[in-house]
């Protein structure tokens, strides 16, 4: 199946000869997006939201996630790589920085900058945003853009409340341009900006932004992909190159936190603040803001994945022992920096000047027709099929809930006699035969899983 | 669509799962977010109205292509006078109801702001009648 769409772009890929469709997938789906057809998943591209939620799940590993193939940071005079600050809190405790930091230096980047170099920048940018109060209350940060998509399908009504303020991700790609170009001599064109990503949600977001029409970004890493090459090279002892630049003294306690649950609300002066993680956890808690049932809140802090980009699916290792080294470099960073050695706070102006991003359009994933009345009758149809479908949620009809499953009848996609529970209550006198039980199981679970002949003789 | 629900009084842990309910269809519906935001801002009020004040009440929705209907019809101690309750702060609720975040006496003030047409109709000792209608 295409998993693209025009203007929709999905970094998660299904890779079918791998997969076994257990449906594990389309139970985890936090926008029900994927449902089973013919033994494969079938994505919905309009709910999917890139949370990778379905990556994890799967027990035989037959969701991969896209990247550029590595190869293209060569096409590039001065390859630049833009590493998230967890990158480095993914290596056991006795590889030291220096020896990451010049590994990659090894497999040719010429310059390699820390995502949340531009946190110190942004954090003004955002105070003064909440301060405007140009956003409606509570002001929902714009940082994961899996939660960003979230909101889009599924609250539409809040894409108000979205602060429109890029991430450090693309302030610090701006200035790395700005900077490479004005203080070291390089062409705009001889520089590739290559952001190692930690989850699918990144990827999706730089290869199509929403609220903007490009990303400042070049290329996309797979953090998993590096971390292993990096510690590949480390392990072999390889004769690594002298540093030519290094830019942890520009990284405060603050930036190092801010990736970790809690980082972004910590550098607001003022207001009511919460921080939550996990999709789920996001998803209940946007349901109660959007019936005003909670108020007074200023700033959300939602992110997509539990213990935030440490929990991202493309890190390498156990995001708590991730947010633990994470803690441990914080606490022996500086406080402050001085602004004499902070090239992103000298480019304060322009950073500001270029923060913005375009209105987040909804695109509510509820609609049932364009047509109301249609949307009506369909509303009523599905109504009627669900009230007495048994509310098990087994999804041997293939759907995630036996609600989903009557939109799809309504829909016409699929019969009512694929509810397991219909096809117990019919018989051969009143409906149905044994025959085409078996051809309903085969068309949502595929000839191969529904062979009998797979079955051992001694075990009939 | 006629759909029908019940309420509790006193169960302010569940209130608002009337609001969530109608709040999905009319998305279902394609009604425009401002108007379901209304609705359900006005319903939520309602519907928190009587689980504060009300023994039990019945929440009846008929969700037409255009409009939207609500009525919420309670048993318990009704509204002496209607257009002082229509009055913004005043609350009869109790301290503890206050100490929930609730009963700050903006109720039905709001509940009227968010509805096109709004009814009110309630017998001492007996109950209260609010009924709401939103039209797309």
């Amino acid at each position: 199946m295409d998993t693209h769409q025009e203007n929709f772009h999905h970094a998660l890929k299904f890779q079918y000869d791998l997969c076994i469709g257990c449906a594990h997938c389309t139970e985890i789906c936090p926008t029900a997006a994927i449902h089973i057809e013919g033994g494969l998943p079938v994505l919905n591209p309009n709910r999917c939201i890139d949370c990778g939620r379905c990556y994890s799940a799967c027990p035989v590993s037959a969701i991969y996630v896209e990247q550029d193939d590595f190869q293209t940071i060569y096409d590039y005079k001065t390859p630049v790589a833009l590493v998230p600050t967890i990158f480095f809190a993914q290596f056991p405790e006795k590889i030291e920085h220096d020896s990451i930091l010049a590994a990659l230096h090894y497999l040719g980047f010429k310059f390699v900058y820390e995502v949340e170099e531009s946190v110190g920048v942004l954090k003004h940018i955002m105070n003064e945003k909440l301060m405007n109060g140009d956003c409606d209350k509570p002001v929902i940060s714009s940082f994961c853009p899996a939660i960003v998509r979230l909101i889009q399908v599924k609250f539409p009504s809040l894409v108000n409340n979205i602060m429109l303020v890029k991430p450090p991700l693309d302030l610090t790609s701006l200035h790395i341009k700005k900077h490479l170009v004005e203080n070291c001599g390089i062409l705009n064109e001889e520089i590739g900006i290559f952001y190692v990503a930690p989850c699918p949600a990144k990827i999706a977001a730089i290869k199509s932004p929403v609220g903007e029409d490009k990303s400042s970004v070049t290329g996309v890493i797979n953090m998993n992909y590096l971390y292993n090459k990096v510690l590949r090279i480390i392990k072999q002892g390889t004769e690594l190159p002298a540093l030519q630049n290094d830019h942890r003294n520009v990284m405060t306690r603050r930036n190092l936190l801010w990736a970790l649950s809690g980082g972004e609300i910590a550098l607001l002066k003022e207001g009511r603040n919460l921080a939550i993680d996990e999709v789920h956890n996001v998803s209940a808690f946007l349901e109660k803001i959007e019936n005003e049932d909670i108020d007074n809140i200023d700033f959300l802090e939602v992110r997509a994945c539990d213990q935030s980009c440490a929990g991202g699916i493309l890190c390498a290792n156990n995001r708590f022992l991730t947010v633990e080294r994470q803690k441990q470099r914080a606490a022996h960073s500086p406080v402050r920096v001085s602004k004499k050695f902070n090239e992103l706070i000298q480019n304060f102006d322009y950073l500001a000047d270029n923060s913005k991003v375009g209105k987040v359009q909804p695109r509510s994933m509820d609609k049932l027709d364009n047509d109301r009345a249609v949307a009506m009758q369909k509303m009523e149809k599905a109504f009627k099929i669900n009230k007495f479908l048994p509310q098990v949620d087994c999804r041997i009809c293939g759907y995630q809930t036996c609600k989903e499953f009557s939109f799809a009848v309504t829909n016409g996609v699929i019969g009512l006699k694929s509810c397991i529970f219909v096809q117990r209550l019919l018989n051969e006198n009143n409906g149905i035969s044994a025959d085409e039980r078996a051809e309903l199981a085969k068309k949502t679970w595929g000839v191969q899983k529904l062979d009998i002949n797979n079955i051992p003789d001694d075990l009939l | 669509m006629l759909l029908e629900y019940q309420v509790n009084g006193g169960d302010f842990t569940n209130a608002g799962s009337v609001s969530s309910n109608v709040k999905k269809m009319m998305r279902q519906l394609g009604v425009d977010s401002s108007v379901v935001k209304r609705t359900v801002v006005a319903l939520y009020e309602a519907e928190v109205n009587i689980v504060a004040h009300a023994y039990r009440g019945v929440i009846t929705v008929d969700l037409q292509p255009d409009k939207i209907y609500i009525k919420l019809a309670d048993e318990g101690p009704g509204i002496a006078d209607i257009s002082q309750a229509m009055q913004e702060g005043y609350s009869t609720a109790s301290v503890a109801v206050r100490e929930m975040g609730f009963g700050a006496g903006m109720g039905l003030p709001n509940i009227k702001a968010n509805s096109d047409i709004l009814n009110v109709n309630s017998v001492v000792g007996k109950g209260t009648t609010v009924e709401i209608t939103n039209n797309f």
